[in-house]
């Protein structure tokens, strides 16, 4: 069965010819098309394109040519801009945006040969961790339909956990890319701050936005990474610092790697049953040498107040620009200006970016700026501080990557606090700007759970190793959805 | 009146001469068609993000250097929130808590002759907004998205002009010192020089500033003076008949002359200013500023004082003479060419060559007359070929033709008359057509002497070399 694969088979089977690219997207299609009333992974699907691509792939590949990912099928959440596909970001503000130009991870991809199934569904604008924000409708845990894929990459998490595409872009603001790939039981990367362009890529909050990778395995992560990595002139926050080969260190031995036990994530919390799941990936560790520890973060509880501020902060001025004069949804027949404003934008967003839009405007506004901004600044880089420290004394950090497995759609729509709650292990690499995967690591009460690995800056290519080690000795990441498999 | 002092600080808008805005690859030229110079990043698309311009970064250095101010090694961009339909993002890319420049100083002259100091509070680089265009459009607004991330600098004064007057002085020097740096064209039409001024009055004497109006994006120094002293008039008036002047932003109209109130303080947006995530802080080391400073022409208030010095000019006309550097580039061409008589290229500059382009509506850089043209006129007074009032009648003649000096003297037999026994030969012709005067001035009627002054000229069509008649006159008339 080719959706069995990964996407390193893949592409090794393509390059052999022994596959061909249209063989594969017409397969991944017709799963694609059979999925979507029960897990709505897709915005958009994309199949006239992506066969004439596949044909071309097909082309260069039987002329020898072809680059890294040649025919290889993918997805991309809808928030990186494809030049003559709809972008909708989730969202009915743009539900009909069509962008004239490719964001430039998918320029990357697209160069790198890989082929566009489709645009991934997603929490609007990116702000949500069950994928119930969308106005396209929420997406669907394929482990239990019943359930919430985690988010806002709950549509890219689903399509690669049902194997509906080897792999598929996700951002990462606050943990998107890792709690839906936890609750999905995939391989999620979010790199380095400035490690992938931000170019291109639909901003919510602009210094904790990431894109990245979510795959079967962390070796598929990393090939598609390289690809997706690397200093973007277009770019100011992206990093002008070479890009190692992600897979050359795969295989490293991790005898003598020093680990982290983050003490503050294995606190109250943290559902047993899981922490079972996390413990025995550590012991994993243990086993092929590495050395634990337990490292404190005192300021880490700080977390989730901070990025509620700073994050929506950034987004009340990151939106402003969706105000029906030039793009995205109009009101009709407005009265006058003020009018057009008002109500394109009421109309367009939906009920948690209004929430953030309010509380980011608030908290910048004159009199409450240095109380909340200012002062969530401050502690953000004690946070990071708490990291750098840590980082001084162990090479890589672990723990869970959320509190629980996936929940039921619906169970905490009506308190945001809880909702936001989700995401309290995986915010402070994003404040700090750190490189975090997670990583399948066994099941809990039937449905996956993650481990976290989050290491200093630009050492990407360490939790590549460590988390690709560890997928040599489990097969966590290998289990399909019973419907799926 | 006379018990008011007026108080008056300027924001200055400049912007910046590159060839591409402040964030974008667009080009920033003046007058293309509606939104065809406006790129995705100067729409504000989804997804787009903004690149620092060196070259904007280099032209905000120079100004802070050419005012003695201090160049930060650390700047921040900040975002200043608030919707217009000009302004794609919803927020504009500005400079707040640390600006490129803080701390400098302009000298203005005063009317007197006196020189004042203005310190300059900070200057910013942020980019412009689009442009709103009601014009043949009926109900509808039409935006025009050109000059969206056109880089400007915006220059704060103190709030040290006591009146429009001086505001004015300050404004044409910020003007004259942004063209010197060629940072600027300083087109006030185009709206590329344009400034905000904050007005307010206080009795004479008391330390408190009075409540100020902001006139908004007035666009020719004559306008600012108007508009303040409109303004000034205005707030004296209120005050005086028992109101307040309250904190708002005004438009100044330049057809009937007067202020009016746009948004009072109440109104006014909430700009919640905060850091752009989208762009690193500006780091500037010492090198980079040196290699700015290195560059750096000559300033108009060090270049008047040269001109006083090398060429004994006053300092009056050394201050004309700099107020731009085509104009100072010119007059050196000029005195250069003239090396004896500085003065004399002075006053042909200011002089007739002034006037005519006055006349013709003209710019000192258009070509029309180029430095050597007036100075081979020059040299031709100066070696006495030509009196200074053929001078006049040649310069006309090249004025209108585009000849040079020598081809219209040689056309017109112009050339002085300084053969001394040509000179006497006419003398001799006129005493003798004259006797009477010629009694008269010997039985003492002095005045005569210009009569017979007048009369060789007219006998030589005006080309006597006068030193030599007026020395040859005093010899011979006393027989």
């Amino acid at each position: 069965m080719i959706h069995r694969q990964t996407l390193t088979q893949l592409a090794a089977d393509l390059r052999a010819r022994k596959v061909g690219s249209v063989e594969l997207v017409r397969a991944y299609l017709a799963r694609i098309e059979a999925s979507q009333p029960a897990l709505n992974a897709f915005v958009s699907i994309t199949a006239e394109q992506a066969l004439a691509e596949a044909e071309a792939a097909d082309r260069a590949l039987a002329a020898g040519r072809g680059g890294a990912l040649a025919g290889v099928p993918i997805g991309h959440k809808d928030l990186f801009c494809t030049a003559g596909v709809r972008t909708t970001c989730g969202s009915r503000m743009l539900e009909n945006f069509i962008s004239p130009y490719d964001a430039t991870v998918v320029a990357r991809l697209k160069a790198a040969g890989a082929v566009m199934l489709g645009k991934l569904n997603m929490d609007e604008f990116a702000m949500g961790s069950s994928n119930e924000t969308s106005h396209f409708g929420p997406v669907r845990n394929p482990w239990n339909s019943t359930l919430v894929p985690g988010g806002s990459s709950g549509g890219s998490a689903a399509a690669v956990a049902a194997r509906l595409v080897p792999a598929a872009t996700a951002t990462d603001t606050g943990g998107s890319i890792r709690q839906p790939a936890a609750f999905c039981g995939v391989t999620g990367i979010k790199p380095t701050y400035g490690r992938v362009s931000r170019y291109g890529m639909i901003a919510f909050a602009s210094s904790l936005d990431q894109g990245g990778v979510i795959a079967a395995s962390a070796e598929d992560a990393a090939r598609m990474l390289r690809e997706m990595a690397g200093f973007d002139p277009r770019d100011s926050t992206s990093v002008d610092v070479p890009v190692p080969d992600y897979l050359a260190g795969l295989d490293a031995p991790l005898a003598g790697l020093k680990i982290g036990l983050l003490k503050e994530f294995f606190d109250q919390g943290l559902d047993p049953a899981y922490e079972r799941c996390v413990r025995e990936a550590l012991a994993v560790f243990t086993r092929l040498g590495a050395n634990l520890r337990e490292v404190s973060l005192p300021n880490i509880p700080l977390s989730v107040p901070v990025y509620y501020v700073v994050a929506p902060a950034e987004c009340s001025s990151n939106l402003a620009r969706y105000d029906g004069v030039r793009f995205g949804h109009r009101c009709l027949e407005a009265r006058d200006l003020e009018d057009l404003y008002k109500r394109s934008r009421s109309e367009g967003f939906g009920a948690e970016v209004k929430r953030r839009i309010m509380t980011g405007t608030y908290v910048l506004s004159a009199g409450y700026y240095d109380a909340y901004y200012l002062k969530a600044q401050r502690v953000r880089r004690l946070i990071a501080g708490d990291f750098e420290r840590a980082f001084g004394e162990v090479d890589l950090l672990m723990g869970p990557t959320t509190p629980t497995v996936a929940f039921a759609l619906g169970a905490k729509t009506a308190d945001p606090i809880t909702m936001y709650l989700n995401d309290i292990y995986t915010i402070s690499a994003n404040l700090a700007g750190l490189p975090a995967m997670s990583v399948p690591c066994g099941f809990a009460a039937g449905l996956p759970a993650g481990l976290q690995i989050i290491g200093p800056h630009f050492a990407e290519q360490r939790l590549l190793n460590a988390a690709h080690r560890l997928q040599l000795e489990t097969d966590w990441h290998l289990r399909i959805p019973g419907e799926y498999a | 009146m006379s018990a008011w002092e007026t108080v008056i600080g300027l924001e200055i808008h400049a912007q910046l001469a590159t060839r591409s805005k402040i964030f974008s690859g667009a080009a920033t030229a003046y007058g293309a068609a509606p939104n065809t110079q406006a790129c995705l990043v100067d729409l504000g698309y989804p997804g787009v993000l903004p690149v620092l311009n060196a070259e904007a970064v280099r032209m905000a250095v120079r100004f802070g250097l050419a005012i003695g101010a201090r160049i930060a090694h650390h700047s921040v961009f900040a975002r200043k929130n608030y919707f217009y339909p000009d302004l794609p993002k919803g927020y504009q890319i500005s400079q707040y808590e640390l600006p490129i420049v803080a701390g400098g100083a302009i000298d203005i002259v005063l009317e007197d002759g006196s020189a004042k100091r203005i310190g300059v509070t900070r200057a910013h680089l942020e980019e412009d907004a689009g442009k709103s265009l009601h014009e043949g459009l009926g109900a509808l607004t039409g935006i025009d998205l050109n000059r969206a991330g056109t880089p400007l600098i915006e220059i704060v004064s103190e709030p040290q002009m006591r009146s429009a007057k001086e505001a004015v002085a300050y404004m044409k020097k910020v003007h004259t010192l942004v063209r010197y740096l060629e940072i600027c064209d300083g087109n006030m039409q185009e709206g590329s020089f344009r400034c905000d001024a904050n007005v307010s009055v206080r009795p004479v004497g008391a330390e408190k500033f009075g409540t100020r109006a902001e006139i908004k994006n007035i666009n020719s120094f004559r306008y600012v003076e108007k508009a303040i002293q409109y303004e000034v008039a205005r707030q004296i008036e209120l005050i005086e008949s028992g109101g307040k002047v309250v904190q708002e932003t005004r438009l100044y109209d330049p057809d009937k002359g007067e202020t009016r109130s746009m948004r009072s303080k109440e109104e006014a947006n909430d700009y919640r200013y905060f850091p752009d995530p989208d762009l690193l802080p500006l780091e500037l080391d010492e090198a980079y500023i040196e290699s700015v400073r290195a560059a750096l022409p000559e300033l108009p208030d060090a270049k008047a004082e040269r001109f006083v010095a090398q060429y004994g000019l006053s300092a009056y006309d050394a201050g004309v003479l700099t107020a731009s550097r085509d104009l100072a580039d010119y007059y050196e061409a000029v005195a250069r060419a003239v090396p004896t008589q500085p003065k004399l290229a002075a006053n042909w500059v200011m002089g007739e060559l002034a006037a005519a382009l006055n006349q013709d509506g003209l710019e000192i850089g258009s070509g029309k007359l180029p430095a050597e043209r007036l100075a081979g006129l020059l040299v031709r007074i100066a070696d006495q070929t030509i009196s200074g009032k053929i001078a006049k009648e040649v310069f006309e003649a090249m004025w209108a033709s585009g000849h040079s000096a020598d081809a219209i003297i040689e056309a017109k037999g112009l050339k002085q008359i300084t053969d001394t026994g040509a000179i006497e030969r006419a003398i001799e012709e006129v005493m003798a057509k004259n006797p009477a005067q010629l009694a008269d001035y010997r039985a003492g009627k002095d005045k005569l002497f210009g009569f017979f002054v007048g009369q060789v000229m007219k006998a030589t069509q005006g080309k006597a070399n006068p030193a030599q008649l007026n020395e040859l006159l005093k010899k011979k008339l006393p027989g």
